[in-house]
């Protein structure tokens, strides 16, 4: 059968299981997007094509499947170079299919035309620029195999538009992709699990550090069964929230520059270190060279670069998480280790308490209420989209993630914007789930714009904007580090509740916590898009801090005078 | 990974990649991605088809040379990746030398040459074109010997490098899968 390589392309997606895409069309995709009236795959017009790049992120992350995003060529494909980069740092599947102009304008700075494989190189798992109708097919095969095997990442397929108007005969085979040079599949060799089992026999201080890997592998039930029969304390990375139970008596909790203090102590107190799909980030570490000074390492790592990138490993074992725990856990001795267990309690018991429930209501609100409120109303279960800042840290550790997948947020490159695109495209891929986004006042204005996508959409989200009256974050690195200067951190904002009803959303206002789990109410009982701005106390902190480049143990913080500082008894 | 580690050396690796627009850019790409300090980079056809072969020579630590080796891995198009430091092999630069030697020095600077053993291939009334091939310190010697008499222009190839050994039937690319590097550590 011929077909337009415009109807290739949907063709293609179709198959690979996608139902739902995010773009924003433009001259040298117009021929896709002709095609697309005729396919059963709903097409989400963005209003900005960073959000469309977001949403497929969100998307894939929310599901496990790969997400799919759409622009034409030149500034609607460098407009996806942000989202791009967000994807690749966090390794989620994305597919991005951009329009390029026509194969005989290649290289004649044609109008829209920009080198878009140039580009999004270093921010890719893979590109391609086809440029023959008939070379589509296996190409876009390729990059949906690319984008979710192995460690997944973004793919971009930019295709001209003489090579979607041209014809080509479409055959559809079900074959496995076969690439000469890339091979997801690894696993580690038989001796070095023995290494990897002997090392956790014989820790008397071990501590899993359990990363997005987790999450992307489903390896929570053999990442729990590693803990319980070993007797290992498990603390996770931002990434890594959901994919341990936050109940369950061997966790931890966070670590790293805004984790607990007691993971940061114990990190720097361990005799093992079992690093379970993480890459020893830079924000997790804290300083390298007094890193986990008396731990061993063991590295289960899908991507065999990230060995030794950061930390030195004493034995690494390369390949999916789940696969390598079930073949390490039958080689491993029931063990109590009391003792450390015990110390960690006791690292517990006098450093911070999070449930700041029992505090008195000092008629401030603060961000911790709000997020620790919503946890509470939610149990857990909601998918939370966050930006990037102080709101996000402290969603991190206030809203418990009961499974996983429930926790999209920008780590790698701290992407502010990321939240409610993210939120929107989540919401797609899991329609039952309530989904919240929990952005910052400085962060929600960069893609505020999507606002209208969700009411073109009659999408069913809430939206919590954290309204501190600044970039806190960085004002709060100002506070620290820059003797108080608040060098453009205030920030002025619409009224966001004008803002809800001028896109004909519900609009809220909260400023005190008694109306916190009103406007919870109101918004669930909502049907659509609900924006409630809490007007959070301005100069709260997070703690504890490990300011960057500072031993992992060298915390800042909360200074016992502040209201919600945290208490030892409970 | 160290800047000043004292275990750093030349790192000699041949690369077979799939022939396509925008490889070498990949490769290049990752080099400066990475901060790794290339030394040298040559890219050829090899007898198969649809295969190139890249010599690249970097400076580092071994575990910075392993990490490079997983890194080329990661690119979709790289088919093999092969370490030739601690491999008997041989690694060969060309370089083309334009010196001055005007009548009076002329026997002097085919004499240094014939010691080199490397080949004049032009010679002009006041300048000739020294070939030489050989080992990186051959022809830094040859270099530093024509320095006195004045060198116009200088060209060199970069290194290539092949193993001494006969395995190359069942290591040739279109035989192997693409790996990744020995256990870590
Ligand atoms: C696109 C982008 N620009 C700048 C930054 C740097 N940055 C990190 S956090 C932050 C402040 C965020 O402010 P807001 O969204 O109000 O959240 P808050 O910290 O107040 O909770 C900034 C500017 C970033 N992460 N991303
Ligand atoms: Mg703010």
């Amino acid at each position: 059968m011929k077909l337009s390589g415009a109807q290739i392309i949907w063709e293609v997606v179709s198959r690979e299981g996608v139902d739902t895409i995010f773009g924003y069309p433009g001259g040298a995709i117009l021929p896709a997007y002709d095609a697309l009236l005729d396919y059963p795959i709903h097409h989400v017009l963005v209003r900005h094509e960073q959000g469309a790049a977001h949403m497929a992120d969100g998307y894939a992350r929310a599901s496990g499947n790969v997400g799919v995003c759409v622009a034409t060529s030149g500034p609607g494909a460098t407009n996806l170079v942000t989202g791009l980069a967000n994807a690749h740092m966090d390794s989620s599947p994305v597919v991005a299919i951009t329009g390029q102009v026509a194969t005989p304008l290649i290289g004649k700075d044609a109008f829209q035309e920009t080198d878009v494989t140039g580009v999004t190189l270093p921010v890719t798992k893979h590109n391609y620029l086809v440029t023959r109708t008939e070379d589509i097919v296996p190409t876009l095969r390729e990059a949906f195999y690319i984008a979710r095997s192995g460690r997944p990442g973004p793919v971009l397929v930019d295709i001209t538009k003489d090579a979607q108007t041209g014809q080509a005969e479409f055959e559809w085979s079900d074959e496995p992709v076969s690439l000469p040079g890339y091979r997801p599949d690894l696993r580690p060799v038989s001796e070095e699990f023995r290494r990897a089992a002997d090392l956790i026999n014989a820790a008397e201080r071990p501590l899993i550090l359990a990363g997005h890997g987790v999450i992307m592998s489903a390896a929570t039930s053999q990442v729990v069964e590693l803990a319980e029969k070993a007797s290992v304390p498990t603390s996770l990375t931002l990434l890594g929230l959901g994919g341990f139970p936050p109940r369950h008596p061997l966790c931890l909790g966070m670590m790293g520059m805004h984790g607990e203090a007691w993971v940061n102590t114990a990190i720097q107190r361990a005799d093992l270190l079992i690093a379970l799909g993480m890459r020893f980030d830079d924000r997790v570490t804290g300083n390298l060279s007094t890193y986990a000074p008396t731990a061993k390492k063991i590295h289960c790592e899908i991507d065999p670069a990230e060995l030794n990138k950061n930390v030195r490993v004493d034995v690494g074992l390369v390949g999916d998480l789940r696969a390598t725990l079930e073949t390490l856990l039958p080689l491993l001795a029931k063990s109590e280790r009391t003792d450390w267990l015990r110390y960690i309690d006791g690292l517990k018991g006098d450093s911070a308490v999070r449930d700041i429930q029992k505090l008195p209501d000092d008629g401030h609100l603060y961000t911790a209420h709000v997020i620790n409120d919503v946890c509470r109303a939610t149990g857990g279960q909601a998918v939370v989209a966050t930006d990037v800042g102080q709101h996000q840290m402290w969603a991190a550790q206030y809203y418990k993630h009961e499974s996983p997948r429930t926790l999209i947020t920008s780590g790698g490159l701290g992407t502010m914007g990321f939240a409610l695109p993210a939120a929107m495209g989540a919401k797609f891929a899991r329609k039952d789930a309530e989904v919240w986004v929990i952005a910052g006042d400085g962060g929600f204005q960069m893609t505020a714009a999507e606002l209208s996508t969700c009411a073109q959409e009659n999408l069913n989200i809430n939206i919590a904007i954290i309204n501190n009256g600044y970039l806190g974050m960085v004002r709060q690195w100002q506070e620290f580090f820059y003797d108080r200067r608040y060098s453009a951190t205030p920030i002025h904002s619409p009224d966001f509740v004008k803002l809800a009803e001028a896109h004909g959303l519900r609009g809220l206002r909260v400023e005190s916590r008694a109306d916190v789990e009103e406007s919870f109410e109101a918004a669930r009982n909502h049907e659509g898009t609900v924006v409630i701005d809490y007007r959070v106390e301005q100069e709260d902190s997070v703690y504890p801090m490990v300011p960057s480049g500072n031993d992992l143990d060298k915390m800042i913080r909360r200074p016992q005078s502040n209201p919600i500082y945290e208490t030892a008894d409970d | 990974m160290n800047g000043h580690d004292p275990l750093r050396r030349r790192h000699v690796f041949v690369v077979h990649a799939e022939d396509r627009p925008g490889v070498l850019d990949r490769v290049a790409s990752l080099f400066r991605r990475r901060s790794y300090n290339i030394e040298s980079l040559t890219v050829g056809r090899t007898d198969q088809p649809g295969v190139s072969r890249m010599t690249i020579v970097i400076e580092g630590d071994d575990t910075t040379a392993r990490l490079m080796e997983a890194n080329l891995y990661k690119l979709v198009n790289v088919l093999h990746v092969e370490n030739l430091t601690y491999k008997p092999a041989v690694v060969r630069d060309l370089a083309l030398i334009k010196v001055k030697a005007t009548a009076e020095v002329r026997a002097q600077v085919l004499q240094v040459t014939d010691v080199f053993r490397a080949r004049v291939v032009d010679i002009g009334p006041e300048a000739l074109i020294v070939e030489i091939t050989g080992t990186e310190d051959k022809i830094q010697g040859l270099i530093e010997v024509l320095e006195p008499y004045g060198i116009l222009e200088l060209v060199r190839t970069g290194a290539v490098a092949m193993t001494r050994s006969a395995e190359e039937v069942a290591d040739r690319p279109d035989f192997i899968a693409a790996r990744f590097p020995e256990s870590a550590a």
